[in-house]
């Protein structure tokens, strides 16, 4: 609790420090277009815009901290001042739209237009400011009502709230998934034209509801009962756990269709990448901005080896030139890896982001055209056939990522736990150290780069396949950086880390393609609360979690144990 | 033994994958519903709801106001037309990126809403070659508005592009004609290109280049910058040491604006004759310009009040009316003709039952609009070939005689010249 | 113990030492200087470009390199002290200079722009400083202070977030398109310096630069504040222990190198004129290179690495490419660029004038 609620004036202050900055939010939000943007996507039809989801959703978050700041007050102060807090988010807001009103601020801020007034004002002009201020008001008390309720009930309702905005949210892919037979049914009953429709929001909700409380009621025993069972029969239980996860793997292009196929697709390039990086930067602690090269290099080799068009340099198979591009890769990794060994930290970050952007100028450039096409890219890369069979759309390319996927963490995992990856760990850790405790650094560095550059070449082999042509401007630097986000958001050093962040990272943001103008607004805002929340990741291994445990009470000196990555610089 | 487990779980796992990956859907077969029969699918539109259009254009990224310029060209005409056969329309649609793998994201979620009648996109030429075989696959036909690579229109182009076409120029038809106005109107003997690595303006400047040596002139250098530079000095210092009479830059505004503004600045270039495409026609280069605009030509299409009567500057008004803006890039007028000829071709082929549902043949819809026919559109006639190109070929050259942009008029300001 | 390392690897003789990896590097290097000197030996043997426009190229690879040091700066700074890459920071230069274009476009429609151009210079510059400074200020209190104890990597990430959030909001907030400053009467025309015909925004844009790093060099070596950061930057625990509010200086930290990105951002455009929101992202990468160059963490460092970027991407293009017979040598000028960044440190891993910090860091 903070000091400054226990005296009457800081109680004030606290209120209206909360209604500012959740009001700012909520004005931020309209002036950045977002409120307009998503004003006629409808939650529940007829009842919910997501504009006003949003908004509501200021003056609920204002109430519900306000309520936390205020535990162990009466519960009606704390409703009281949660709704005090909501009112003045709605003052803010309004106070937009009569400022709005007066003064033209579109020279400057393009969205501040009548529209959004409108909406901000429920379509009703200066009518309508003080319905917003109400209900923002009502926000704000049941956001603050909310802590207060005993945690059987507040759960299953949240969890079915949830469960509706979230289907209302995806309505677009739900409906996609649900389009013929049985499925079709099942769309017609939730979902009206527009979105959710009001009785199958209810449905939903009772549904998630239901299951949360089942699931209150029945983890706990469940899990003893799984312990209590003997070796032999919890062997049998993982083996029926993990055939009916690799079952659910083998129908799930076909259930999920084509769309959500072409994305897992492009998790499962991402992980490929990821996992390479991973051995970089998790493993040996070498920080790589310019990873996208040996992507590129891949998906060329495949290109130029391959292809039907004037570029080509020879005509075989795709699953030939696989193992080609892999070599090309990893002697890439090797290549480029000699030039900076000596440059550590910070400076790498740069060396190796100059490196990837090197490459692409490189494919790009009109030197180059004649042998790599240029800006016009290099076309016609036939799809791989296996026995008779063309991998010809993503539905039937996922596979072909998920068993490379697993090859490669296999790979990984194996290469982590041999003494190449111990040496990895070493350098990662002290580099002095490990040169003076017999490591080859020289090699044990280079081969980081080289695997991990062959793993993105695998990656790059089925990308060139995938689009069944290559252009130079899906090579650039913010590729890098994804991955390198991705591998940070699901765990440093962990291998299903980088999964789970790359369906976080790569997964998401394709899903929310129809919020395309704010995509990488909600990517940015996502990576920097994820860091607040969960800095050792989603999936850490046990090692990382453990430090971050214990580097929390640690100062952060540089040099300590704690800094897991290109933690030094200098010699000596 | 864990090893030993984890390999045979591996390969089992391996072989069901293949397996079940043997398992391949067959194509949508000929359908027929309501009073339709149509060899590639049928849509069909229930009573009350609405037809579905959907673009896949690049609207977010560091090339956004390439796509988004577009999408709003779309939005106002649906604005306009407001209903076809009776129908309201409902525009959705998918960010692109402008690079191959967002086109096929793109294309692939398109294609799998099988309410979509048609689409309009892409907006980088890299995005079309992955992505419309992808939507043809599923019966979509696509127009896009902005991309200008030939290929994509070559008679050879093969069955896979069947349901693309374009009202975006192709860049051999206006890389042609802006060499023809150098050699024969300003009779230019030397020449230097630039362009900024796009697909777009790579073609646009090679064609120039071809056109012009063909028609007997020098070109002293054909330069590459990329379209975040800023500094062109250097490279048009490089480029006045070959003592050119013109410059062809046909880039984008931005990286226009600074090669139009420096080109005054570098000893040498003072006098030179600067030229750009219609990447760059917009009263927003006016800004980007400054006054070195003044005296600069530009090929686009023609747009003036003799050629079109008011309907490109309603466009532009409307434009600022909704969005408080000026337009933002080249291809928002393309993007309304794109539009507009799909309104039509749904209008020709869409047919009522007794309930009042609308039912649409996709290869009637596609073969609709390759016949369309002397469409009149904000950027000219819009006639089809069987290839696919629609843009009307009527390019013009204009000269900038001021560089304020609220003058901005095509054809009376920058001034139409040529033919 | 690092020093009985150093002392070991000392012992051994030069022979022994030499492996593959020493040869490769020296053939890197040799192959490096080959290109370089048969290229410029060319270029300048074929007499295509005079004198005088060599003068050019140096002029205009000093005025794009005093931008790069500018934005360089805050780099700099912050690394310094909180060993943190500030990706952000090319947004926060462009926050300055889009916000200040509102200012300049009002100040020209009120007509005085170009009737009180100092006044009006620094009425943009207060903006844009001004705005440079919040949103950095914002940055560092969301984004960076909770993770502060955080393993390296993890604010990295967070820093880029923020580059994202920030050039998507003024995307939403000022729109997609992009806006020109009016011009400055006074800056129209040349100069001529010793014979050099100079661009009067080029010359600006120098003077302000070098005046700019001067105070801040006294700003950081002669006040109280500037010592209380080099003894945050020494040591941060026990700059606390010696009574320095740490987070206070962290803070002023970041408000000067925005401030510093803010004036970039009005002497950017000076030069240059067009704002947009993605304008802050190459700037940023490429002073964060310059910053590297020069060894981060290094003000004046900082400048020496702007001044031989901004020459690298002008002059290397045209002086060795284009002897080499490669077609359009400016696509390429950022290979050069970075090519010359890993051959500088090669030769000195920690920068030009690196030394220092990378040898009291181990």
């Amino acid at each position: 609790m903070e000091p400054a609620a226990k005296t009457a004036r800081g109680v004030w202050r606290s209120v209206v420090q909360t209604g500012a900055l959740w009001g700012a939010g909520a004005i931020f939000l309209a002036l950045v277009g977002l409120v307009e943007a998503v004003s006629h996507r409808q939650i529940v039809a007829g009842v919910l815009s997501l504009a006003y989801a949003l908004l509501l959703l200021a003056g609920l978050g204002a109430g519900t901290q306000v309520s936390r700041r205020w535990a162990g007050r009466a519960a009606w102060q704390r409703i009281v001042g949660g709704a005090l807090a909501g009112a003045l988010v709605g003052v803010a807001v309004e106070l937009l739209v009569v400022i709005g009103r007066s003064v033209n601020l579109r020279i400057m801020l393009i969205n501040a237009s009548p529209p959004l007034y409108e909406i901000l004002s429920f379509g009703r002009g200066l009518g309508g400011v003080p319905l917003m201020m109400l209900a923002q008001t009502g926000a704000g008390a049941i956001g603050a009502a909310a802590p207060l309720l005993p945690p059987w009930f507040r759960r299953p309702v949240i969890a079915g709230l949830s469960m509706a905005f979230v289907i209302g949210l995806f309505q677009d892919l739900v409906q996609l998934m649900l389009q013929s037979g049985v499925r079709a049914g099942l769309r017609s009953l939730l979902f009206t034209g527009d979105g959710l429709a009001l009785h199958g929001a209810v449905l939903l909700f009772v549904f998630a509801a239901g299951l949360s409380v089942l699931r209150a009621r029945y983890r706990a025993p469940a899990g003893r009962w799984a312990v209590g069972l003997p070796p032999q029969r919890r062997r049998v239980l993982r083996w029926i756990t993990m055939g009916a996860v690799v079952a659910a793997i083998l129908i799930l292009p076909w259930v999920a269709g084509l769309f959500i196929s072409q994305v897992l697709v492009l998790v499962g390039l991402y992980t490929l990448m990821g996992l390479g990086l991973n051995l970089e930067v998790g493993f040996a602690g070498l920080l790589d901005l310019g990873f996208v090269a040996f992507f590129a290099i891949g998906a060329y080799t495949v290109g130029l080896l391959t292809t039907t068009g004037p570029l080509a340099v020879a005509h075989l198979a795709w699953w030939t030139v696989v193992p080609i591009a892999t070599v090309v890769s990893l002697i890439a990794g090797v290549f480029f890896g000699l030039p900076i060994l000596r440059i550590r930290g910070d400076y790498l970050a740069i060396a190796t982001l100059g490196f990837g952007e090197i490459i692409r100028l490189l494919v790009l450039s009109d030197f180059l055209r004649p042998w790599l096409g240029g800006s016009q890219g290099v076309l016609g890369i036939p799809r791989p056939v296996l026995v008779g069979l063309e991998f010809r759309g993503p539905q039937q390319l996922i596979y072909l990522t998920v068993v490379a996927s697993a090859l490669v963490a296999f790979v990984a995992a194996r290469l982590r736990d041999s003494r190449l990856g111990r040496a990895w760990m070493a350098v990662r850790e002290d580099e002095d150290v490990a040169e003076a405790l017999g490591i080859n650094t020289v090699n044990v560095k280079l081969l980081a780069y080289g695997i991990g550059g062959a793993f993105a070449g695998v990656s790059g082999a089925i990308f060139a396949v995938m689009l069944g042509s290559v252009f130079p401007h899906s090579f650039n630097v913010l590729i890098s950086i994804n991955v390198l986000a991705l591998i940070i958001v699901g765990g440093m050093g962990s291998l299903p880390g980088v999964m789970v962040g790359s369906l976080a990272l790569v997964g998401l943001p394709e899903l929310l393609r129809e919020f395309s103008d704010f995509r990488f607004l909600v990517y940015g805002a996502v990576l920097i609360v994820m860091m607040q929340l969960r800095p050792e990741g989603l999936w850490p291994t046990a090692v990382a979690r453990r430090e971050l445990h214990d580097g929390a009470q640690a100062p952060a000196v540089p040099g300590h144990a704690v800094e897991l990555a290109g933690a030094k610089e200098g010699d000596g | 033994m864990r090893m030993k487990r984890l390999q045979i779980l591996m390969t089992l796992t391996v072989a069901l994958l293949l397996a079940v990956g043997a398992y391949f859907v067959p194509a949508a077969p000929a359908a027929t519903m309501g009073p339709v029969t149509d060899s590639v699918g049928v849509v069909k539109v229930n009573k009350g709801q609405p037809v579905t259009i959907a673009y896949w254009l690049v609207v977010a990224g560091p090339d956004a106001s390439l796509g988004v310029d577009s999408r709003r060209g779309i939005e106002i005409a649906v604005d306009d037309k407001k209903t076809v056969l009776g129908f309201p329309i409902k525009l959705i649609g998918e960010d692109s990126g402008c690079n191959a793998e967002g086109g096929v994201t793109a294309a692939t979620k398109l294609a799998s809403n099988q309410d979509i009648v048609a689409a309009i996109g892409s907006s980088c030429s890299s995005e079309a070659v992955p992505g419309a075989p992808i939507l043809w696959k599923a019966g979509i036909v696509t127009v896009s508005p902005s991309n200008t690579a030939p290929k994509l229109t070559a008679a050879d182009r093969g069955a896979d592009f069947d349901g693309y076409l374009r009202t975006a120029h192709n860049d051999l038809v206006q890389g042609r004609v802006a060499a023809e106005f150098a050699r024969k109107s300003l009779k230019v003997g030397k020449a230097a290109t630039i362009h900024d690595g796009s697909p777009y303006a790579e073609g646009l400047a090679n064609a120039f280049a071809d056109n012009f040596k063909k028609l007997g002139g020098t070109i002293t250098s054909q330069e590459a910058i990329a379209p975040t530079d800023t500094d062109m000095r250097p490279v048009l210092t490089k480029i006045a040491a070959g003592k050119p009479d013109l410059v062809y830059y046909p880039i984008f505004i931005a990286a226009g604006g600074f090669v139009t503004r420096q080109a005054k600045e570098v000893a040498g270039l003072q006098n030179v004759k600067l030229m750009s495409a219609d990447g760059t026609f917009s009263p927003d280069f006016y800004k980007a310009g400054g006054d070195a605009v003044v005296g600069m030509y530009h090929t686009s299409p023609d747009l003036t009040e003799a050629a079109l009567g008011t309907r490109y500057t309603a466009f532009l008004a409307k434009h600022k009316k909704k969005y408080g803006e000026n337009v933002l890039s080249a291809f928002h007028a393309h993007a309304y003709d794109a539009a507009m000829i799909i309104f039509s071709a749904i209008e020709k082929v869409g047919k009522k039952d007794g309930a009042g549902n609308l039912y649409i043949g996709r290869k009637a819809l596609r073969d609709a609009l390759f016949a369309t026919k002397g469409f009149r559109g904000v950027t000219g006639t819009i006639t089809c070939n069987k290839s696919g190109d629609c843009a009307d070929p009527k390019i013009a050259v204009y000269i900038s005689n001021s560089s304020d942009p609220a003058k901005w008029n095509p054809g009376e300001e920058p001034k139409k010249i040529y033919p | 113990m690092a020093a009985t390392l150093v002392a070991a690897r000392i012992q051994r003789n030069w022979l022994q030492r030499l492996s593959v990896i020493d040869i490769f590097l020296w053939a890197f290097r040799l192959a490096v200087l080959a290109a370089v000197v048969v290229g410029t030996f060319r270029t300048l043997y074929s007499g295509r470009y005079a004198g005088e426009v060599w003068l050019d190229f140096v002029v205009f690879g000093v005025s794009q390199g005093s931008v790069y040091a500018l934005i360089a700066l805050g780099y700099t700074m912050v690394y310094g002290i909180l060993r943190m890459i500030n990706f952000a920071h090319g947004d926060i230069f462009m926050c300055g200079a889009y916000t200040a274009y509102y200012a300049a476009g009002a100040l020209y429609r009120a007509g005085v722009f170009n009737r009180q151009p100092l006044l009006s210079l620094a009425i943009i510059l207060a903006v844009a400083v001004t705005a440079s400074t919040s949103v950095a200020l914002l940055v560092e209190r969301v984004a960076y202070r909770p993770l502060r104890r955080a393993p390296r990597l993890v604010p990295l990430i967070s820093a880029i977030g923020a580059s994202f959030f920030i050039e998507y909001a003024v995307r939403g907030l000022y729109g997609s398109g992009f806006q020109a400053y009016p011009e400055f009467e006074v800056f129209k025309g040349k100069w001529n310096v010793f014979g050099i015909g100079i661009l009067r925004t080029q010359a600006v844009v120098i003077v302000a630069t070098l005046i700019l790093m001067g105070l801040l060099y006294l700003f950081v070596m002669r006040t109280k504040t500037g010592t209380a950061m080099r003894a945050v930057s020494e040591d941060m625990e026990v700059a606390a222990l010696m009574g320095i509010n740490v987070d206070r200086i962290i803070v002023i930290t970041f408000a000067v190198g925005a401030a510093a990105a803010g004036a970039a951002g009005v002497l950017y455009a000076l030069v240059f004129k067009q704002v947009h929101f993605f304008m802050g992202f190459y700037p940023g990468i490429k002073a964060f290179t310059a910053a590297v160059l020069g060894g981060i963490g290094n003000i004046p460092g900082a400048m020496l690495g702007g001044l031989f970027l901004g020459l690298f991407e002008s002059v290397g293009p045209i002086l060795v490419l284009d002897g080499l017979g490669i077609v359009a040598p400016y696509q390429l000028k950022d290979v050069i660029a970075f090519t010359m960044l890993v051959m500088v440190l090669i030769f000195r891993p920690s920068g030009i004038l690196g030394e220092r910090l990378a040898g009291k860091k181990a």
